[in-house]
C-alpha cells in the first residue's frame, strides 16, 4: 500500500499533498453544508467552467516555472479567438464549413505561439524582466484587439461550434476532455522531455544551467510559445462556450491562473513544481466557487473565499515546514 | 586521547566539545568527535573531503544541533548544543567560503551593520558606522576605502571585509572555512599576515584548509578528522605534509612521486596562436591522453577567459583548437559537451552547479540524451546511471532526489562533472 501511495507522489509530485488535502476539505465541508453538493449536477458545472480557467493556468504554469510570468495569457487568448472569428467570417460567417473552422483554430495557435515567440526572443536576448515584457505584450494585443472590434462582440458563428463549447462525449464536456489532454501533454513534456529539465533548471539558475551546456536561449524561447500556444487553444474553447469573441474577456482570470500555480505547490521563483498537483488546485478552486454557489452565496463572496483559502494555504505550508507534522518520517 | 597533553590543556581551553555526534540521512558524519581550541591560538581542522569538517562548525556555530550527550564547553559555559543567536553573542565568528557579504552595498556597511541590529534609536548612524569599520580595517593593517561598494573589490579584500565584520562582533574565535581556496599567492601571503595579526591580538583562528603547506606555516596545533571520526590532535611542529596526508587519509603516500611523463600517449588537445585581444593573445599548448595541464596566472590573466574559449561559452578571435585530431571551432558549449570536452566553473556555488535542484538532476544534466528511450527521458534510467556514477566517484550521498546544497562543498565540486559518462579531459 505504501508502495503504491509511493509510486503516484513521485509521479504526480510531492506537491500533491497541499491541494490534496484542501480538495478534501473542500468535499467534506460542502458534502455536509449543502445536500445538493454531490450531485451530478454540481459536477456538471465545475467541468464546464473549469477548463478556460484551466488551459490559461497552463499557458501561466510554464514560465512560472522558468522564474518569469506571462501577463499577455487572457488578451492573447482573445487575438486567437479574433483570429479564429476573422477566418470564419472570410469564408462566409455563420455557413463557413468545419475546413474553415480548422483553418482558423491553426492559424489562431499560430498567432498565440507568435506573440510567445516574440516574448520569449525580447526575454532571452535582452534579459529583460518577463514582468515587463509580457505586460507590454497584454497591453499591446490589447489595444489591437481594441482596435479590430472597436470594443464590441463579435459573433454569428456556424451551428457545429456549439458542442465543442456545450457537447459531451461519453458523459465527459468536451472542454474538460480536451483541458485532461492539455494537462497530460504538459505533464509529459515537463517530467520526460529535455524542453521541461530545461524549464525547471533555468527556474533555479539559468546561469549554471547555461553552463551546463543547456540553451537557455532556445528553452525560453519555446516556452514562450508553448504558452502562447495554449492560449490560443483557450481562446478557441471561450469562442465556443460564449458563442461571440470580445476583447477582455475573462481578464479576471488573469491573476487566478498566478494563484492557482501557488495553491498547486509551484515555487514563485521558478524551479519547482508539477502539473498534476496544479489541475488539482484548480478543480478545488472551482468547487469552492459552486458549493458556494450552491449554498446561496453570492458569486462575488466566492472570489472572496478563494483569496483567503490561498492565504490560509501559505499559512499551512508554513506551518508544515516549521512544525514538520506531514512531513514523512525518512526511512 | 591521542593528544598527550589533552588533560591538562582542558583546563583553560576557551571551547572545548566533547561526544560529538551527527547523522544526516542515514550517513553518519560525525562519530564520538572532540574538539579544543586554547584562547589566541591558531588552530588547523584538516581533513579529507567530507570528512566532516564543515559539519563540526556548523554545529559550534548552532546551525547545526548534535544528537544528544553532545557537551560543548564556552568560555565557562556548558551546552548541550549552540543556537546561532548565543554563538554570535559569546563571540564565534565563521568567515564561510561563499562570505555571506553584500555586494552592493559599502564595505562600511557591510563591516558594521550588525552593530546596529537591535539598537535604540533605530536610525542609521553613518559617521559611526564608518568609524568603527575603518579601527576594525586598522586592527587588521589594512587600509580600503570604506565609501565603494563591495563589488567593487576583488574575492581578497573582500575576505578580509568579512574579517574586519568578525572583529567588529567582538570575536573571541573566528572560523575560516577554506579562505585560501580562490587567492592568489601573494593574497595568500597577507592573508596568513592578518592571521597572525589576530592571534597576537588573542583572537583564536580555526583554519580549514587543504593546502599543507599553509597548515605547517600558520597553526600552532593540528585537529585531524576522517570520515567523521577523530584521528587526533597534533602539535604542528616537527610535523610534515606527507605526515599529515597519511593521518587524514589513513594511507601512506609518496610525496615525491610525480606525474608520469605521458610523452608516448597520443595528444588529445592542441591549441595553437590562439588569441583573443584585449584577453589573451598567441596561447599555444598540447596536452596528451591522461595529462593534467595547469593553467596559471593572476587574476585577470585570462586564465578563466582561455577555458571558457576551449569551452565554447567566448569565440576565440584567431588561432586553431584542434581536438583528437580534427579542428573545431565550437559556437556554444553543447557542441564542446558533445565532443567530450567538460568544464568546471571556479564558482560552484552559482554557475557550477543548481544548488537547490537534485543531486540526480544535476548530475544527468549535461547528458540527457544518455538517459532518454524512445524519445523521452527515463527515470529509471536517471536512476541507473546516477548510482553508477556515485559508485565510480566513491563519494557518499543520501537520497538522489534530496538538492544538491546538502552535500559537502567537495563532493557537490565531484558532482560538477557536466559529462560523467564520458571520460573528462579537464581543463
Amino acid at each position: 500500500m505504501r508502495s503504491v501511495v509511493d509510486r503516484f507522489v513521485s509521479w504526480v509530485g510531492p506537491e500533491i499533498a497541499g491541494p490534496g488535502a484542501a480538495f478534501i476539505a473542500v468535499m467534506i465541508f460542502f458534502s455536509i453544508g449543502s445536500p445538493q453538493f454531490l450531485t451530478g449536477a454540481t459536477f456538471g458545472s465545475v467541468a464546464f467552467q473549469l477548463p478556460e480557467l484551466g488551459l490559461l493556468t497552463l499557458a501561466m504554469l510554464l514560465p512560472i516555472l522558468t522564474g518569469g510570468l506571462n501577463l499577455a495569457i487572457t488578451f492573447t487568448a482573445n487575438i486567437a479567438g479574433l483570429t479564429v472569428a476573422w477566418v470564419l467570417q472570410q469564408n462566409g460567417g455563420a455557413d463557413a464549413g468545419p475546413v474553415a473552422f480548422l483553418l482558423g483554430s491553426l492559424l489562431a495557435i499560430g498567432v498565440g505561439a507568435a506573440s510567445g515567440l516574440i516574448m520569449g526572443l525580447v526575454i532571452a536576448y535582452t534579459k529583460a524582466h518577463p514582468i515587463l515584457v509580457s505586460l507590454s505584450m497584454m497591453i499591446f494585443l490589447r489595444g489591437l484587439g481594441e482596435f479590430l472590434t472597436r470594443g464590441g462582440d463579435v459573433s454569428g458563428f456556424p451551428a457545429f461550434l456549439q458542442p465543442i463549447g456545450h457537447g459531451s462525449i461519453l458523459g465527459l464536456p468536451i472542454p474538460l476532455l480536451i483541458l485532461i489532454a492539455c494537462v497530460l501533454i504538459w505533464h509529459v513534456l515537463l517530467t520526460r522531455t529535455k524542453l521541461g529539465f530545461g524549464t525547471y533548471m533555468i527556474g533555479s539558475n539559468i546561469e549554471a544551467a547555461r553552463y551546463s551546456g543547456i540553451n537557455t536561449r532556445k528553452v525560453l524561447v519555446l516556452v514562450y510559445m508553448l504558452s502562447g500556444a495554449m492560449c490560443a487553444i483557450a481562446g478557441i474553447i471561450m469562442l465556443a462556450r460564449f458563442n461571440s469573441v470580445r476583447v477582455g474577456h475573462g481578464e479576471s482570470y488573469l491573476l487566478i491562473t498566478v494563484l492557482a500555480c501557488f495553491l498547486g505547490g509551484v515555487n514563485p521563483f521558478g524551479g519547482f513544481g508539477r502539473v498534476i498537483p496544479v489541475f488539482l488546485a484548480l478543480v478545488v478552486l472551482q468547487l469552492l466557487s459552486s458549493g458556494l454557489n450552491l449554498m446561496g452565496a453570492n458569486q462575488h463572496l466566492a472570489t472572496a473565499v478563494w483569496g483567503i483559502l490561498l492565504i490560509s494555504v501559505m499559512l499551512l505550508r508554513w506551518m508544515s515546514s516549521h512544525f514538520k507534522i506531514f512531513k514523512r518520517k525518512k526511512g | 586521547m591521542t593528544d598527550p597533553s589533552g588533560e591538562k590543556a582542558d583546563a583553560r581551553a576557551l571551547l572545548s566539545l566533547r561526544n560529538i555526534n551527527m547523522t544526516f540521512g542515514g550517513v553518519k558524519a560525525l562519530k564520538n568527535v572532540s574538539f579544543d581550541v586554547m584562547p589566541g591560538e591558531v588552530h588547523c581542522l584538516a581533513g579529507e573531503n567530507g570528512s566532516g569538517k564543515s559539519t563540526l562548525i556548523k554545529i559550534i556555530t548552532g546551525v547545526y544541533r548534535p544528537a544528544s550527550g553532545a557537551v560543548i564547553d564556552y568560555d565557562g559555559q556548558t551546552y548541550s548544543h549552540m543556537s546561532p543567536v548565543t554563538a554570535q553573542n559569546g563571540g564565534i565568528q565563521v568567515i564561510w567560503q561563499d562570505l555571506a557579504l553584500f555586494p552592493e552595498m559599502t564595505v562600511a556597511e557591510n563591516i558594521a551593520f550588525q552593530t546596529l541590529l537591535g539598537r535604540w534609536p533605530r536610525f542609521v548612524n553613518y559617521g559611526r558606522m564608518r568609524e568603527t569599520a575603518i579601527r576594525a580595517l586598522k586592527r587588521l593593517g589594512v587600509t580600503l576605502d570604506v565609501d565603494l561598494p563591495l563589488k567593487e573589490f576583488p574575492i581578497a579584500q573582500r575576505q578580509i571585509v568579512a574579517i574586519a565584520r568578525a572583529l567588529v562582533g567582538e570575536a573571541k574565535i573566528v572560523f575560516m572555512d577554506e579562505p585560501t581556496a580562490s587567492l592568489t599567492q601573494s593574497e595568500t601571503d597577507h592573508l596568513l599576515d592578518i592571521v597572525r595579526t589576530l592571534s597576537a591580538s588573542g583572537v583564536a583562528v580555526v583554519f580549514v584548509s587543504h593546502r599543507l603547506a599553509e597548515v605547517l606555516e600558520i597553526s600552532s596545533r593540528l585537529t585531524v578528522l576522517r570520515d567523521g571520526g577523530l584521528v587526533g590532535v597534533y602539535s604542528t611542529e616537527g610535523m610534515t605534509q606527507s605526515r599529515i596526508t597519511e593521518l587524514m587519509t589513513g594511507r601512506t603516500f609518496d610525496q615525491h612521486v610525480r606525474a608520469q611523463p605521458k610523452d608516448a600517449n597520443p595528444v588529445v588537445l592542441e591549441v595553437k596562436n590562439l588569441t583573443r585581444p584585449g584577453q589573451f593573445e598567441d596561447v599555444s599548448f598540447t596536452v596528451r591522453r591522461g595529462e593534467t595541464l595547469g593553467i596559471t596566472g593572476l587574476l585577470g590573466a585570462g586564465r578563466t577567459e582561455l577555458a571558457l574559449s576551449l569551452f565554447g561559452m567566448l569565440k576565440p578571435h584567431s588561432g586553431e583548437v584542434v581536438l583528437d585530431g580534427k579542428p573545431v571551432r565550437f559556437s556554444t558549449n553543447r557542441e564542446a559537451i558533445e565532443a567530450g570536452v567538460a568544464y568546471l566553473s571556479e564558482d560552484r556555488l552559482s554557475l557550477g552547479l543548481i544548488q537547490p535542484q537534485s543531486i540526480a538532476d544535476n548530475l544527468v544534466i549535461a547528458s540527457l540524451d544518455g538517459i532518454r528511450t524512445n524519445g523521452l527521458l527515463s527515470d529509471e534510467r536517471k536512476r541507473q546511471l546516477v548510482a553508477q556514477w556515485v559508485a565510480d566517484l566513491g563519494v557518499k550521498i543520501g537520497k538522489q532526489s534530496d538538492a544538491i546544497s546538502t552535500l559537502s562543498g567537495a563532493i557537490s565540486s565531484a558532482s560538477q562533472s557536466p559529462n560523467g559518462w564520458r571520460p573528462i579531459r579537464n581543463f
